[in-house]
């Protein structure tokens, strides 16, 4: 558990992500430094991070989440969470949580428009 | 029998966080929850563990289900022995943390549970009470 690393693949100006594990504390932590390392290193547009694969989201997550986004805009990239469970999004809704930061698509392809889209202009 | 099937878990780690809610949604599933309600139930026994663990840094939670005049449900309860919380109300009402959350664990957790009580004395410890029922 305590040496997952998740993989952050790039493809052309993009980066995607996906985390299969139920992310503790510290790794969620780690992954938002990886990310913002990735985009430092890659000079990246943007970013894809799909949360299909996690079941719970709490304030935790949610402020890690808003981390990256803040973090990864004042450097330029866009980032795009997909995938979001509906048991996910009524929960984050009825918690009253809003994702600040950044915007949100149904999956990996429609999350990969946002990002040409927004590119393009 | 099933109010026998009483579950007890140690939090004293971040992982025990993730342990709490893979429990607690074992058991919602188990008693008949649906996919939504047993998420409700580990989003808030996540924010719940995390309180106890960062706060008093451990914990103790207990899952018993709950079986009163024909209508089922499931109880946690969490204790620490930690300092209390200082200002309940604005720790109620969301958005004031002391521990580098959103601040919304607790309310949001109530807003997730049909039944939410809280005690907490200073310097003595935070018991939690959460209940959702089928």
């Amino acid at each position: 558990m305590e040496n997952v690393s998740i993989p952050i693949l790039k493809s052309g100006n993009y980066l995607i992500t996906s985390p299969q594990v139920a992310l503790h504390d510290k790794l969620a932590v780690q992954f938002k430094k990886d990310i913002l390392g990735r985009i430092v290193e890659t000079k990246a547009e943007g970013l894809v991070l799909d949360i299909s694969a996690i079941d719970v989201v709490d304030s935790f997550m949610v402020r890690q989440i808003g981390e990256i986004g803040t973090a990864a805009s004042i450097m330029g990239t866009q980032v795009v969470v997909v995938g979001l469970r509906s048991t996910v999004a009524m929960t984050l809704v009825e918690m009253g949580f809003l994702l600040r930061g950044v915007q949100t698509a149904r999956d990996l392809e429609k999350g990969l428009e946002v990002l040409q889209k927004t590119g393009r202009r | 029998m099933e109010q026998e099937l009483i579950e007890i878990l140690e939090i004293k780690s971040e992982a025990d966080i993730i342990e709490a809610r893979v429990r607690a949604k074992a058991i919602a599933e188990a008693l008949g929850f649906n996919y939504m309600d047993q998420t409700r139930i580990a989003t808030a026994v996540s924010e719940l563990a995390r309180n106890a663990c960062q706060y008093a840094g451990k914990g103790k939670m207990t899952i018993k289900p709950l079986n009163k005049q024909g209508k089922k449900g499931m109880e946690i309860v969490f204790e620490d022995h930690g300092p209390g919380i200082e200002n309940l109300d604005r720790a109620m009402k969301g958005g004031y943390s002391t521990g580098g959350g959103l601040g919304m664990g607790l309310s949001g957790s109530k807003k997730l549970m049909d039944e939410f009580d809280i005690k907490t004395k200073s310097n003595e410890g935070t018991s939690i009470t959460v209940r959702k029922w089928l």
